[in-house]
């Protein structure tokens, strides 16, 4: 089996990146075009990847569930993406970004990784820009900035409020310029089933055409696995519905580690739950937590009469409310990181002052920025004598320019208008931190097969800032992966063709044909989101916002009896030769109930508190987390080896050469 | 509230389909469109029946996945929304749904109310794009100044999500709205003038190849958008062309 080797380049951190990629192979233009890459998934990182791999002269097969790479799930991210560019003048750099990241994520992601992705921030935002990505812009013409959780600096770049859909059209495009020359085949409706391994390498996969339920045999000298996070683990969850965690557990059972599964984030402002039928939280940005005051009720008696609908929140003094992030950290107030946030708001509804009908519900609210906004537009409308109503009106129209999309989604979704009423929201499953592992070639154990994007665990080590999964999609894509593959590939410019008629493609494709046939002929008594949904709820009560030993024991114990009953009891119609989402689902489901039970193993071997993973065992008296830096400071990476109880935890220390291990602190 | 379905099936692309009467019931007014349509799929498929196919993942609005034909209107009754968006608070106890997929010749129906919209990525692929490689060693992204008022213009046509509710709108089947969505943003971006002219004649002779009709200036597409992609993007469109056949 394969060692965990970070291959982490020696040197000053500075210097890592460039010295690197002064010294690596490269695959000379002629050769190029005799190599085949796969990749799987078409967001961010997969799209910038293929487009940029096609670009450099490789045969590109380009793998997507959904009927247009342009659908891909970071298409929804809305805030921004981070860049050290330091146009503001407001003292960002390199440096600043990297130790940031580097806090934010409470010291468990690796230096060097981190330092490249602030390298490169900068070359995507000027990347971005010549593909006619439309970024907000000043008067003058420059690109404009705004601010993020977790920093004190202005480095996000944005469009609107849909800044992942416009830089995601811009991979797209770039994707788009490849098809035409013929450089990137592009597969869409197709899932990724299984690699195929051949000689210890990632020769190929096995895929399903969606349409006809074809089963397909796909080679290549590389395959490059960006199917993104596995936060639908929790059923509920901003992520898209047909998010999954398929392609990444499947590599992981052939060989690539899994690591820090339990490292997920928790979005503190998504709309609230509405009713059982719920099939999916969205988020409302963090970009509206530089301009929403986020408080509750001081008195219970408030919070009561709220529910009960007798008080509206406007009616409360300003003496009533509480501004409980201003209040318990004045330095970041409203903008600290998400995993404090969502904390601060799970401790306040814990304690009885949630203000919807199910207590789980905290109020975002604007009224102060329109207030503030309009007095400044006032003015410089020469307006000095504006009446209230006025001012309001403008500072509306302000905040409208900002994050009119967003407000128009909360008041089709909650039929309140956000303009005139705080909105209400709570914490929800976002993103997931943890993921495939890989070096710092972003290759995974097995050679050949690479993960990238939030797929994988690099960046973002227990918390990740806002605005800061665009930058590492892209970053992967455009900037590091296109180099690092070449070292790799340098070596596979005499293997010629990958035949498709080998032992291990019949292998492979037996097993996954296995798989759905079983499915299709199950005849079970329950469906597949049954058994979703029993999963989503073991996960949320006990490996949520808070954890401890007993629940996650419990939790463990759980999520075998679920999956037990789905193998005995699943039921899927329709059959294997047509288009049928439910096998679709089934597939997935099946692979959620292996991944849970690995991702609440790794929560219950790490005995302490860190980022998004918290341990109700380990906190401080004021109930922060509690880090242990010198039993935990490693990634936990695991390796299958027949099922999820028996994984094989190998750790890769991680040492902190140029920043100073500290306790987080945002007060 | 009970409700009465009827929904167009069709069990493969060269299948006969027909309208079919469902009934669901006990649904709550805040439950999204695409959530009653999960409880009829649970309905259906605890009676051994296979659920309806449509298309749908994001189900915030975005991802331009959703599709449906409600009531002979694209993406249902309410305005600036997609599917996923439309709540069941815009309809009555006792009414009658009738569902449909978008229909047009250059999107065919793959299942019930999925349709195959490939043609909207040829047409992209002729020209929605702007030539640059990806690998960075472009010029610093404050050295192309761009006025507000054409960044926020450009931004306006970029958001389209490339659904198709203006061709299932349009009696023409026109896909002329989502053409010049793509076309206007880049005419207006300094970056992608010097190509503007292949774009635009490109994307129009692949358009007019997929089987798209004619614009005739109706608008119907423009009230359907669930982006308010607005017309006056056509007239640029048609601007465009104009001086790129000259």
């Amino acid at each position: 089996m394969a060692t965990l080797d970070s291959k982490v380049p020696k040197g000053e951190l500075k210097d890592k990146w460039t010295t690197y990629k002064d010294k690596i192979n490269l695959v000379n233009p002629a050769n190029k075009r005799n190599i085949d890459i796969i990749v799987i998934g078409t967001g961010l990182a997969g799209g910038s990847a293929a487009a940029t791999l096609a670009g450099l002269g490789y045969n590109v097969k380009a793998f997507a569930y959904q009927d247009s790479p342009r659908r891909a799930h970071s298409i929804a991210a809305q805030g921004g993406i981070n860049a050290s560019k330091n146009y503001p003048n407001d003292g960002d750099s390199d440096y600043r970004l990297f130790y940031d990241t580097i806090k934010g994520g409470d010291y468990r992601s690796r230096e060097a990784n981190v330092y490249r992705l602030a390298e490169v921030s900068g070359n995507i935002i000027d990347q971005c820009v010549s593909q006619g990505v439309p970024f907000a812009r000043d008067y003058g013409g420059t690109l404009d900035n705004r601010s993020f959780g977790g920093v004190l600096v202005s480095r996000t770049f944005y469009a609107k409020g849909q800044t992942g859909q416009q830089l995601l059209l811009g991979a797209y495009s770039a994707m788009n310029r490849q098809i035409a020359r013929g450089k990137i085949t592009m597969h869409n409706r197709h899932e990724m089933l299984d690699v195929v391994v051949v000689d210890g390498k990632a020769r190929g996969i096995i895929a399903r055409n969606l349409v006809t339920g074809e089963i397909e045999r796909h080679s290549a000298h590389a395959v490059v696995v960006a199917s993104g996070g596995y936060g639908n683990v929790y059923y509920l969850s901003t992520n898209a519905m047909g998010s999954n965690a398929t392609a990444a557990w499947k590599i992981h059972k052939k060989g690539a580690y899994f690591a820090n599964p339990c490292f997920t984030q928790i979005h503190p402002t998504c709309i609230p739950r509405s009713g059982d039928y719920q099939s999916k939280l969205t988020l409302m940005s963090e970009s509206l937590r530089n301009d929403g005051r986020i408080w509750v009720p001081k008195k219970l008696e408030d919070v009561h009469a709220i529910r009960e609908g007798k008080l509206k929140p406007t009616q409360i003094p300003e003496e009533d409310r509480d501004y409980y992030l201003e209040r318990r950290y004045p330095a970041f107030g409203n903008l600290v990181p998400r995993d404090v946030a969502s904390r601060a708001a799970k401790e306040r509804c814990d304690a009885g002052y949630g203000v919807n009908k199910t207590g789980e519900a905290v109020y975002l609210d604007f009224k102060t920025a329109i207030e503030r906004y309009g007095k400044e537009q006032a003015l410089l409308h020469g307006e000095t004598n504006a009446s209230k109503e006025r001012i309001i009106e403008l500072g509306e129209k302000v905040i409208e320019e900002k994050y009119g999309n967003l407000f128009q989604m909360y008041e089709k979704i909650v039929a309140e208008n956000p303009y005139k009423t705080p909105m209400m929201i709570y914490p929800a499953t976002h993103y997931t931190m943890g993921g495939v592992w890989v070096d710092y070639n972003l290759m995974t154990t097995v050679p050949g097969l690479y993960c990238i994007g939030e797929a994988n665990f690099s960046d973002h080590g227990a918390n990740r800032l806002g605005a800061s999964a665009l930058m590492q999609g892209l970053a992967d894509g455009y900037f590091v992966l296109p180099y690092t593959i070449g070292d790799y590939l340098a070596n596979e410019i005499r293997t010629g063709e990958i035949p498709t008629n080998t032992k291990e493609f019949d292998e492979a494709e037996k097993a996954v044909k296995e798989r759905l046939d079983f499915f299709i002929n199950n005849n079970g008594t329950h469906s597949v989101d049954y058994f979703h949904k029993k999963l989503g709820k073991v996960m949320w009560d006990k490996v949520g916002l808070a954890r401890n030993a007993k629940n996650l024991k419990e939790a463990i114990q759980e999520i075998r009896e679920i999956r037990e009953d789905f193998w005995k009891n699943v039921k899927v119609t329709g059959t294997l030769n047509e288009f049928n989402q439910e096998l679709e689902k089934a597939g997935r489901v099946a692979d959620f109930l292996e991944l849970a039970e690995l991702f609440a193993k790794d929560a219950l071997e790490r005995n302490e508190s860190c980022g998004g993973h918290f341990r109700e065992e380990y906190q401080t008296p004021e109930g922060e987390a509690l880090r242990d830096d010198e039993h935990y400071a490693y990634v936990a990476a695991w390796e299958y080896t027949g099922e999820p109880s028996k994984a094989v935890l190998h750790k890769e220390p991680l040492k902190f050469e140029f920043v100073e291990l500290k306790t987080r602190s945002y007060k | 509230m009970d409700l009465t379905l009827k929904i167009w099936r069709q069990k493969s692309p060269d299948s006969k389909g027909k309208m079919v009467d469902y009934k669901v019931t006990d649904i709550s007014e805040h439950m999204s469109f695409l959530e009653m349509m999960d409880v009829l799929n649970e309905q259906l498929v605890a009676k051994n029946e296979e659920p309806v196919a449509f298309d749908h993942d994001c189900r915030e609005g975005i991802c331009g996945m959703c599709s449906m034909y409600i009531n002979g209107e694209a993406h249902g009754p309410d305005r600036g929304i997609t599917t996923c968006q439309l709540h069941m608070r815009m309809f009555n106890d006792g009414d009658t749904i009738t569902i449909e997929p978008f229909r047009a010749n250059a999107f065919p129906v793959v299942k019930d109310l999925v349709v195959d919209r490939t043609s909207f990525e040829k047409i992209q692929q002729a020209g929605g794009f702007i030539s640059v490689n990806t690998m960075g060693r472009t010029t610093d992204a404050n050295n192309i100044l761009i006025s507000k008022h054409d960044a926020d213009e450009a931004m306006d046509a970029a958001t389209c999500i490339g659904c198709g509710a203006c061709v299932a709108t349009c009696k023409n089947s026109s896909a002329m709205l989502f053409v010049s969505a793509k076309v206007s943003q880049f005419a207006l971006l300094p970056q992608g003038r010097v190509e503007a002219a292949d774009r635009v004649l490109n994307m129009i002779k692949q358009m007019d190849e997929e089987g798209f009709g004619n614009c005739t200036n109706t608008g119907a597409c423009e009230v359907e958008c669930p982006k308010g992609i607005s017309l006056t993007n056509i007239a640029r469109l048609n601007r465009e062309y104009l001086k790129a056949s000259l």
